[in-house]
């Protein structure tokens, strides 16, 4: 890296804060801030490295995480998705009503009723997707209208689909095996979030799709003159995203053991600011799924740490409005101090 | 540092503007170093050097875009230090860049008096505000409405806006960078008129340009600023287009346009009464073969460059058809078109050739990933990417060779090599090229001609649309010529002169006179 510059001129007190915002600028601040977070917290509250509130992170982060993995790619692409904390309650509503009610018809059928819940709740994420996928390359709505309106329209129909009381009677395999169990010690929900991320590299990395991303969200007339399905896969990005969203709404759901129609309402937000933070910009065309689960990992450190310290979850409201300010405010600079 | 203010001399009267020992940084680069520079009044002082030589740096500092890291400017012979773009314009050192700063859904009367709206109790005074634009339009001679919304004028149109906003308000000095890449004959010869007009009023220019006919047109004195260095500042009348191309590159160039071996063979592009739905070309049939260079020369607005569009599918077509290779579609794709062999390299770069936020590597494949090459079922092959790219860039002669640089790090020239790399990463025998050269120094122009005339010996077929007239001249060994959507003429060989295309540049019934002070620069 450029750190190691022999030093020619006289060491400039401004040469070195150059090479200092580039080493920030190059692999972003997020390490750096991660690292205060946890030795903040640790001072704080004996608790905080507490092994089972360690298990505890871990567990949290998982959502978090794979809906993060979701919203990056979607604003790599050069939108947003505002969406994803409706889905996660149509998902919650939908997957735990069809496996409670299959449940309840095949009391010894637990393992088929578990997979229609699944089933049924992916089925939400890609009906979801698809819409909004279609509405902002198809019909160019802009991202932003398009899913603050399936906002609305996906919280209104999980208040209406339950009345607005949860779900309950899932079989025990959903809600202690996959909500609470563990499989070799670790925790069910973080397989998934390990493979999503494994998956999400590859496909941002290795593939066409990922390759694709970066240039409709970089340059979507460049993109087009490359011969790119241009409308293909900006819909596949925000059906991608939804998948994502769903699976995450579906492992929540186990984990609350019941179908909540007010479930993840803050998820579209810390998704945003778990992206951004996590060097993923807001122009598109730019960002790294490591830069996205790191700050999907750090949101949920942070939002731990505040409750074990007693921050009212108001207070926790503001601080994750000022991250993403700031984060945003950084991706700007960050744009300015690169050679 | 040397940041103390030299003692107050006394207003020399033949200087408006100083700098000297002028030096900026960028993280890795130096952009300029010890540049000294100054401007008399009432003279236009040509900017001259390649991408990447300081030319905008230098401007942007001068018009308080940024401070300088060392060295110290003088305005009529009083220091200055600039806080803002908006300090320099309050004393008078106005600029017009080739971004315009213009409010695209306000009135063109609405931008010129913006931030400077005269009230009348408090309340906008619309009628004044409509005299003063008016006023300003009518003594520059541009032929605009106040009331036209600026987003719906053309882009030559936009550019008269930005000047007459400009001029307006006594500036000491005026910047002008490029100010004629997107104005027609008729309207550059107007800019020019206006510039005369303006150095009688004392006022002086610095003015940016590639074109060596305005260099000889408007110029008194040139510098030439080579890798951050001034190298040298010489009278309008040692300036041979030899000497500048040498200083600027550091290298003599014998000859800026290459011996191209033509020999047409069969027919690879057809267009057959082509009309798109926009009416922006009309009933167009043209022709390229295997083997030839084909111009395509017009004004700007005349549809030379929408014939193009119309053939990749970027323009809808209303009748007609396009041919390639003997066969024929009537709604082509840009991806139908790379697959028939089909490459198009658009006019804007930056908007619709390249991602910016990404390495070279991956603008130069994008177009072809698609090819068992690049990808197996949507999986990359990236080491065979690399290797490509690699190969495509050196081809090409990419500087700095480092295919992993993000596109937006180079300097024009090499942007546009990372464009016409793409030709070379799948089977392509139709090359479309649409201003190939224009933002591109006299260096890296060389080598696309050079790029041009090894695709054409190779059997290629390329049509070259141009503004650039002596471009098409020297390398096209025949040209077509458009007027208002249609095909005017078709010139062949020793028929192929200036006088001849440009006698169709024009309206046949317009006023002879008018026609003739039109003529001399393109």
């Amino acid at each position: 890296m450029e750190v190691n510059q022999p030093a020619v001129a006289p060491a400039h007190d401004q040469r070195v804060r150059v090479a200092l915002l580039r080493v920030i600028s190059t692999i972003g601040p997020l390490p750096l801030l991660l690292l205060a977070v946890i030795i903040f917290f640790s001072t704080q509250e004996s608790r905080f490295y507490a092994t089972a509130n360690i298990l505890n992170v871990s567990r949290q982060a998982t959502y978090l995480t794979i809906i993060t993995l979701g919203q990056a790619l979607v604003l790599m692409s050069g939108g947003f998705d505002l969406s994803v904390g409706a889905l996660i309650a149509v998902t919650s509503v939908v997957s735990a009503r069809w496996m409670s009610n299959f449940y309840a018809g095949h009391p010894e059928q637990d393992v088929l009723a578990v997979l229609v819940g699944v089933a049924a709740g992916l089925l939400v994420g890609l009906i979801f997707g698809l819409i909004n996928g279609i509405g902002v390359a198809r019909f160019k709505v802009s991202p932003f209208i398009m899913t603050l309106g399936m906002a609305s329209i996906g919280s209104g129909f999980a208040l209406y689909y339950t009345g607005g009381s949860p779900v309950s009677g899932m079989p025990p395999l959903f809600t202690k095996e996959i909500g609470t169990g563990r499989w070799l010690g670790i925790p069910v929900p973080i397989f998934f979030a390990v493979a999503a991320v494994v998956v999400m590299y590859f496909v941002m990395n290795w593939t066409r799709l990922g390759r694709y991303v970066y240039a409709i969200g970089g340059n979507t007339k460049a993109a087009y003159l490359s011969g790119i399905s241009v409308a293909i896969f900006l819909a596949s990005v925000y059906v991608i995203c939804s998948l994502l969203t769903s699976l995450a709404g579906i492992l929540l759901t186990a984990r609350v053991s019941s179908g909540e129609p007010n479930l993840g309402a803050s998820f579209a937000l810390e998704s945003i600011t778990a992206a951004v933070v996590g060097g993923v910009s807001l122009r598109g065309g730019e960002g790294r799924i490591m830069g996205a689960v790191l700050g999907a990992i750090f949101i949920t450190i942070l939002t731990n740490g505040m409750n074990l310290i007693r921050i009212e979850s108001y207070v926790q409201e503001i601080a994750v409005g000022v991250i993403l300010i700031v984060a945003v405010i950084v991706d700007r600079l960050r744009d300015r101090y690169r050679a | 540092m040397s940041s103390d203010a030299p003692a107050p001399t006394p207003t020399p009267p033949d200087e408006v503007l100083r700098l000297i020992g002028v030096t900026k940084r960028f993280p890795g680069v130096l952009a300029l170093d010890k540049v000294d520079f100054d401007l008399r009044p009432g003279e236009v002082h040509v900017l001259f050097g390649e991408n990447g030589a300081g030319k905008s740096t230098l401007i942007n500092i001068i018009a308080g875009s940024f401070p300088p890291d060392e060295g110290t400017m003088r305005l009529r012979g009083r220091p200055i230090r600039l806080h803002s773009p908006h300090h320099a314009r309050e004393l008078g050192i106005n600029a017009v860049f080739q971004e315009f700063s213009l409010v695209p859904t306000l009135s063109v009367q609405d931008n010129l008096t913006l931030g400077r709206e005269r009230t009348r109790a408090g309340v906008l005074d619309k009628r004044g505000l409509r005299r003063d634009a008016e006023a300003v339009l009518a003594s520059l001679g541009f032929a605009l409405d106040p009331r036209a919304t600026v987003e719906r004028l053309s882009r030559a149109e936009q550019q008269m806006v930005e000047i007459a906003k400009a001029v307006q308000g006594d500036p000491a000095m005026l910047i002008l960078d490029e100010p004629t890449a997107s104005l027609t004959d008729n309207e550059a010869n107007r800019l020019f008129a206006l510039i005369e007009r303006l150095k009688a009023q004392g006022i002086g220019i610095i003015y940016i340009t590639h074109r060596m006919q305005e260099i000889h047109r408007v110029a008194d004195r040139i510098t030439v600023l080579r890798d951050g260095r001034h190298v040298a500042t010489l009278g309008a009348s040692e300036a041979s287009e030899a000497r500048l191309v040498e200083l600027m590159t550091g290298r003599t160039v014998e000859a800026l346009y290459p011996t191209i071996h033509q020999e047409p063979g069969e027919i690879l592009l057809r267009t057959e009464r082509l009309t798109t739905a926009s009416g922006r070309i009309n009933d167009v049939s043209i022709e390229a073969r295997a083997g030839e260079i084909v111009g395509i020369a017009g004004l700007v607005g005349s549809g030379k460059s929408e014939v193009a569009r119309a053939i990749f599918g970027l323009d809808p077509i209303a009748s007609g058809t396009v041919e390639i290779a003997g066969e024929r579609m009537t709604r082509p794709t840009p991806r139908g078109m790379l697959r028939r062999g089909v490459v198009y390299v658009p006019p804007d770069r930056r908007a619709e050739g390249l991602v910016m936020t990404r390495p070279v590597r991956e603008n130069v494949s994008l177009a072809s990933l698609d090819l068992p090459t690049f990808s197996r079922v949507g999986w990359l092959n990236r080491s065979r990417e690399r290797a490509v790219a690699t190969q495509a860039m050196q081809r090409l002669n990419l500087r700095p060779p480092n295919i992993e640089r993000q596109v937006a790090t180079f300097s024009g020239g090499n942007q546009q090599k990372v464009v016409l790399g793409r030709g070379l990463t799948r089977d392509t025998r139709v090359f479309l090229f649409a201003e190939p050269t224009t933002g591109v120094d006299v260096g890296a122009k060389v080598e696309i001609y050079e790029f041009m005339k090894e695709l054409c010996e190779q059997g290629a077929a390329v049509v070259l649309i141009s503004s650039d007239l002596p471009e098409i001249l020297h390398l096209a060994s025949r040209a077509y010529v458009m007027h208002r959507g249609r095909l005017r003429a078709e010139l062949v060989g020793a028929d192929l002169t200036e006088a001849a295309v440009l006698s169709h540049f024009f309206d046949p019934d317009a006023n002879p006179a008018a026609a003739g002070s039109a003529v001399p620069a393109y």
